[in-house]
């Protein structure tokens, strides 16, 4: 094979990409941070009407909020990871040249999409967090076992955060612009990772139906897994098989693209 | 000998038809056919340099694509090194290089050596061939002190100097360059075809170039293939362009004095001025006899021959099939 060497040299890529944008690393530490006050002050404000809202104490759900802004931009909830790559390469036509390379397109964004989230999660996640934990009770666990199992939940939803978000690149190949689609993946992204409001608090059939979603493989799953709610092996399940669908979903939706490809501009 | 027999990339009655599908009122289509490659057949030798032109639209980069795979031929039969390139799209890789004027394929925030040092993983190159040819493509570009520069830095020169090395540190048997000068200042044109020529020389590599810029050809190419409406309007030496073109050479004389103008058929003047007189004759004709002619019967003090400019030639061409197209 050998081919992983490849691959990690993409994940390499984009890792180190990411890591010249100094000054927007720096404005998203400052955002998430600034966010994270707002959102654990309205938290509090709420857990103190109803305790124990969706299961979560009043620690656990500051956690919440500080897990929450250390994956916001580590997961692109809102959109702007590789996917925004992929758009501009198909709407460019430049995809050709990706497409001449012995390397497989969809292997190729992911490990360029990991990359990236490995670097946001230590660049522009890690801070904000470590301040929630500094100036803010929070329900941290103590023992190595459960950070070792957050990692792995944390790796599962960055492979279902790129699955979703690739196949909605995908579709430019088809729709010839990416503004929609990109605006449904911001909508749906905040809405249903749960970013804004955990999805365990998510009342009846509407909270059922979300935690279906593969978006919940993306923040509550690796929320519940650090703060013990769930059986971290439970989550991998799900997780994985959305991370699954999605991949497979992808590649079929990439062979279809790539069959009709009309390769834009000459 | 058996270089000239090798056919390493083989066109047979090649087609490429898209449908398209235009709004002609609310809720309707049209769907249309167009022709974009239209039974093209020809063969490249392996270690051939030839030039493929053609106005904007003609069909040269979707042959291009075609014969790297990444659209299948609607009709035809095509083959680069004994492979159907949209059969096996990915082993082929690994024999070609694809450069694009207008697009690159190198990593545009990271500095280009990273890019280099993909190129190395992706085709699995062993890494004393990957030294070997870094050195020397960053030798004949001059590279040596772009490496380290992010690639959004480096100028549309250097740019294009970056993405012919990455093409080539695999060793590909064949180059697709897809107008490579375009845009270039003329030193780095230059650089490029400086370059371009001695790869072809010294390495046999095989080169199809696609270019408006006609001195691309002229300077690199022997063979030429002009590509219109989806057709193989030409292929050949660049020589015999001016024949097909029905080009014409300029003979210019000085006399003594003013005469009425010189009477020499086939040769016809087409302009007088004082004792100066341009003569016009088919390209195919010989100069000496004419001049011969001329100075039997005038007083002729003086002369020069005027090449057929091929920028003219090939224009004729292309409008010339236009009217073909309409009538």
């Amino acid at each position: 094979m050998g081919s992983w060497r490849l691959y990690a040299a993409v994940a390499a890529g984009g890792f180190r990409r990411y890591a010249t944008y100094r000054a927007a690393t720096f404005a998203g530490v400052f955002t998430n941070t600034v966010f994270g006050v707002i959102l654990v002050y309205t938290y509090l404000a709420l857990w103190d009407e109803k305790p124990h809202l969706g299961g979560y104490d009043q620690a656990q759900a500051v956690t919440y909020v500080w897990l929450g802004q250390c994956l916001y931009s580590t997961l692109a909830i809102q959109g702007g990871g590789a996917e925004k790559d992929v758009i501009e390469r198909i709407r460019t036509g430049e995809i050709a040249v990706d497409l001449y390379r012995p390397a497989d397109l969809q292997l190729w964004w992911l490990a360029s999409d990991l990359g990236r989230s490995l670097f946001q999660l230590i660049g522009r996640g890690v801070i904000p967090f470590v301040f929630g934990a500094l100036f803010f009770p929070m329900a941290l666990p103590t023992d190595v076992m459960s950070w070792a199992a957050l990692f792995v939940a944390l790796l599962l939803a960055m492979v279902v955060s790129f699955g979703i978000r690739y196949l909605a690149a995908l579709s430019v190949f088809w729709l010839m612009d990416g503004m929609g689609i990109m605006q449904g993946v911001m909508i749906t992204g905040v809405f249903c990772s749960g970013i804004v409001f955990p999805l365990n608090a998510f009342p009846g059939a509407l909270g059922d139906i979300v935690r279906a979603l593969p978006w919940a493989a993306q923040l509550q799953m690796p929320a519940d897994v650090l703060m013990g709610e769930t059986d971290p092996l439970g989550a991998y399940a799900f997780q994985a098989t959305w991370a699954v669908v999605l991949l497979g979903a992808g590649r079929l939706l990439q062979s279809a693209a790539t069959r009709r490809v009309v390769v834009q501009g000459g | 000998m058996d270089v000239m027999t090798d056919a390493f990339i083989e066109l047979d009655r090649v087609e490429k038809v898209f449908d398209v599908r235009r709004k002609t009122g609310f809720l309707k289509r049209e769907r249309r056919q167009v022709r974009a490659v239209d039974s093209i057949s020809f063969t490249v030798a392996r270690g051939e340099m030839v030039g493929y032109i053609g106005p904007n639209g003609a069909g040269k980069s979707t042959t291009i694509k075609m014969l790297t795979g990444i659209l299948t031929p609607s009709g035809g039969r095509l083959r680069v090194a004994g492979i159907d390139p949209s059969r096996e799209r990915t082993r082929l890789a690994h024999r070609i290089g694809v450069v694009f004027g207008q697009r690159t394929t190198l990593w545009w925030d990271l500095p280009l050596i990273d890019s280099y040092r993909l190129m190395h993983r992706m085709y699995r190159i062993p890494d004393a061939r990957y030294r070997e040819n870094l050195d020397r493509c960053v030798e004949l570009l001059e590279l040596t002190d772009l490496l380290d520069v992010p690639v959004r830095q480096l100028s549309l020169g250097q740019r294009m100097r970056g993405d012919i090395a990455a093409a080539l540190l695999h060793d590909p048997e064949v180059l697709y360059l897809d107008e490579p000068t375009i845009g270039l200042d003329v030193i780095s044109k230059a650089k490029v075809r400086g370059f371009l020529r001695e790869l072809n020389t010294e390495r046999g590599t095989t080169v199809l170039l696609t270019t408006h810029d006609l001195q691309d050809i002229e300077q690199l190419c022997s063979r030429v293939m002009v590509i219109d409406h989806g057709r193989l309007m030409y292929d050949g030496a660049l020589a015999g362009l001016h024949e097909v073109g029905e080009s014409e050479r300029m003979l210019v004389v000085d006399l003594e004095r003013e005469v009425p103008p010189i009477e020499a058929a086939p040769a016809r003047v087409v302009k007088v001025e004082g004792p100066r007189q341009w003569l016009a004759f088919p390209a195919s004709e010989s100069a000496a006899a004419l001049v011969a002619r001329v100075a039997a019967e005038y007083p002729l003090v003086d002369l020069s021959v005027r090449e057929p400019d091929i920028e003219a030639v090939i224009a004729r061409m292309y409008a010339g099939e236009a009217e073909n197209a309409v009538s």
